[in-house]
């Protein structure tokens, strides 16, 4: 009863959220507001004790990319001196795109037939983890390794094409 | 008889059972005890600790630091607290009410919220996670959120201005302080606090003290204060971030920032100084708490020594240490411990041998490092003035 | 495992709840005697003109991006950390390839003077 409690105020949080980022006005109010969806999310992921990828949800999302949006939203003179238009004239076009792929989406999860896993789950999950990714799952966890490389590489030659 | 935690424990829980709550509800009430005690625990040693701080800055500087309330000055955080309580609240015109109240609380609970996880002894472990450690770094991310709030809300240029400089130390010494923390992780192949702390024969400090020395200067500049504190560097940024703060809201900064310092304590405690560790810990566990909370202070007073010491550092400087030195170095020294240590564990050598190589591993890599450091470092130029007096007598007027 | 989980969220409650009230408090005992020129901002006594929101240096934004790709390449190192000991030995090189990988980044970086404050 109280995990469903739980899972309901975090999904009403993480909704409630997600909207206010798409309607507020202030661009950097929609920045903070989205941290509060990451929030709802994390703390989803702890209901589904998956606490690994809800930690690494709060230290990435929270910690690396909301600040990377706040500073992105910082140096961009304009954007926030104005009140934005938040529509143009593609916007009932884009609804409509938006509410498909919800459908979409929507019948997707209701029609597959997920697979239940019935024993409880493992309490040391990251032991796992990390004996996968290194067995398994090795040349993935390489590849990554190399496409970091390209986006730190990307992000430099991006950066000093400004000056 | 001795474990008198788990003594209290069980009587509050048979008491609340005795007048008909239900499991649940006893097990709620006993964690939200839990909680506020470790809160409440923070906030009075916050309190001791502002007193301990100044007394030791004016120790060190060659002044008194407060003597005017009470013997030796023990009143004065009373004082203060009393005088910050009736404070007015200035919000400044333009100011963006909602984030600008946000930002002190947020800040404050940043810090208080790694509680959660410390063990304080070997059956009064907090929330034992399996991601303790990612869970430390994670819960920081707020700290530096609400930095970034108060900048941005105060409406105020030097607020801003400071918000994002010490955003940018903070991410940046972010990461050999992580990679430091690889360091424990990797010898006691867990992320469960509880776990370092029982793996640690010896202590971390002499498996690993390259680590452990990088996580100190790095934390140091997490912290925000001097020798980092360019952030609110008076002469240039006012107050940093917090100019536009008054009262309690201030307040809440002031008490995060000293939090934070000690909890750094705690942290190096854990992973590096044997965390509850101790004579006779096992057997009274009560001894434990008593053990961590005195290490934590004593890490507590060396930090404050050596800030106290050392003059601001420039922003530049600064984050070329981090970036040019401090990373490289981690790295190299994760790498070196993993090796040495998967090899080692290969061969089943005894302990000594393996904390002796270690430890020997550590230091030449220190070695390497500075003396690399010291020979790509560029030699500073200084100007060489000659001296002149200062007041100058009419019509000699240096042209 | 879950019971650890309720633990921290009540303690971030409370953490939450204490500095609240600690903030609270005093807006009910402390004077409230404002006028326009206390809520004035403080620039050192210099009145404040112009726009506040300044645009600052790129350079944060690099700092920023830079962090990100190892904050990832660091969560990618936990779980290494966590296992080691229970892999073979060639696991801690596929390890240190992963690190070795991302440090010519850093050197790249260190290079091409993205790394030095001007």
């Amino acid at each position: 009863m109280v995990p469903i409690i739980i899972f309901g105020l975090a999904s009403l949080v993480t909704l409630g959220a997600a909207l206010a980022v798409v309607t507020n006005k202030n661009i950097l109010h929609s920045a903070f507001y989205l941290v509060l969806a990451f929030v709802g999310v994390a703390s989803i992921y702890v209901l589904l004790e998956a606490p690994f990828i809800a930690v690494v949800q709060v230290m990435i999302y929270i910690g690396a990319i909301a600040i990377l949006i706040v500073f992105a939203i910082m140096l961009t003179r304009r954007i926030l001196s104005e009140d934005l238009i938040q529509r143009n004239s593609q916007w009932i076009l884009s609804a409509l795109g938006a509410v498909g792929l919800f459908v979409i989406l929507g019948w997707i999860m209701y029609s597959v037939k997920w697979p239940v896993v019935q024993q409880a789950v493992p309490e040391d999950t990251i032991t796992i983890l990390g004996q996968e990714l290194l067995s398994t799952y090795i040349v993935p966890f390489e590849i990554a390794s190399v496409l970091l490389l390209a986006a730190l590489v990307g992000s430099i030659i991006i950066s000093r094409e400004r000056e | 008889m001795a474990d008198l935690i788990n003594l209290i424990e069980i009587w509050i829980k048979n008491l609340l059972l005795g007048w008909g709550a239900s499991e649940g509800l006893t097990e709620f009430t006993l964690q939200a005890l839990g909680s506020v005690l470790v809160i409440i625990i923070c906030f009075v040693i916050v309190i001791a600790l502002i007193w301990v701080e100044r007394k030791l800055a004016g120790r060190i500087q060659d002044r008194f630091g407060p003597n005017r309330a009470g013997p030796y000055g023990i009143f004065q955080s009373f004082a203060d607290i009393i005088k910050i309580f009736t404070k007015e609240y200035i919000t400044p015109t333009g100011a963006e009410k909602g984030l600008f109240n946000i930002a002190p609380v947020l800040a404050m609970a940043s810090v208080l919220a790694i509680w959660a996880v410390f063990p304080l002894a070997i059956n009064v472990v907090g929330a034992d996670v399996h991601v303790g450690v990612l869970y430390i770094i994670a819960v920081g991310a707020f700290g530096i959120l609400a930095i970034l709030m108060a900048g941005w809300s105060s409406n105020n240029r030097y607020a801003l201005l400071g918000a994002s400089r010490s955003v940018a130390m903070l991410i940046s010494y972010e990461i050999p302080m992580v990679v430091a923390l690889l360091v424990p992780v990797l010898l006691s192949h867990s992320m469960k606090l509880s776990v370092i702390v029982e793996a640690q024969q010896p202590w971390f400090i002499f498996v690993a003290p390259l680590a452990a020395l990088i996580f100190v200067i790095s934390s140091m500049a997490e912290i925000g204060k001097a020798p980092f504190d360019l952030l609110e560097a008076e002469s240039e940024l006012v107050a940093g971030y917090h100019t536009e703060y008054s009262g309690m809201k201030f307040g809440m900064f002031y008490v995060a920032e000293f939090l934070h310092q000690f909890t750094v304590g705690a942290l190096i405690t854990i992973f590096f100084l044997g965390g509850w560790s101790g004579p006779f810990a096992v057997q009274w566990p009560i001894l434990g708490v008593i053990y961590f909370y005195a290490k934590s202070f004593i890490v507590y007073v060396v930090i404050s020594w050596i800030r106290l010491s050392l003059p601001r550092i420039r922003i530049d400087d600064m984050l070329n240490l981090n970036w040019r030195f401090l990373i490289p170095v981690s790295f190299i020294n994760l790498v070196a411990v993993a090796i040495a240590d998967r090899v080692m564990m290969e061969f089943e050598l005894a302990r000594w041998i393996y904390v002796l190589v270690m430890f020997g591993t550590n230091m030449v890599i220190l070695l390497a490092a500075l003396t690399l450091a010291d020979k790509n470092s560029k030699a500073v130029e200084r100007e060489e003035f000659s001296p002149r007096p200062v007041a100058v007598p009419p019509g000699s007027e240096i042209k | 495992m879950l019971n650890y989980w309720v633990y921290i969220g009540i303690f971030l409650v409370v953490a939450l709840v204490v500095p609240l009230i600690a903030v609270l408090l005093p807006a009910l005992i402390s004077p409230k005697k404002s006028n326009p020129r206390k809520e004035e901002v403080y620039e050192c006594g210099i009145e404040t003109k112009g726009n506040i929101r300044i645009q600052f240096k790129s350079q944060y934004y690099i700092y920023a991006l830079i962090f990100l790709v190892f904050d990832i390449e660091i969560i990618f190192l936990f779980p290494w950390a966590v296992s080691l000991g229970k892999l073979p030995l060639f696991a801690v090189i596929e390890g240190v390839l992963f690190i070795a990988i991302l440090f010519a980044g850093l050197i790249y970086a260190m290079r091409k003077g993205v790394m030095t404050w001007s």
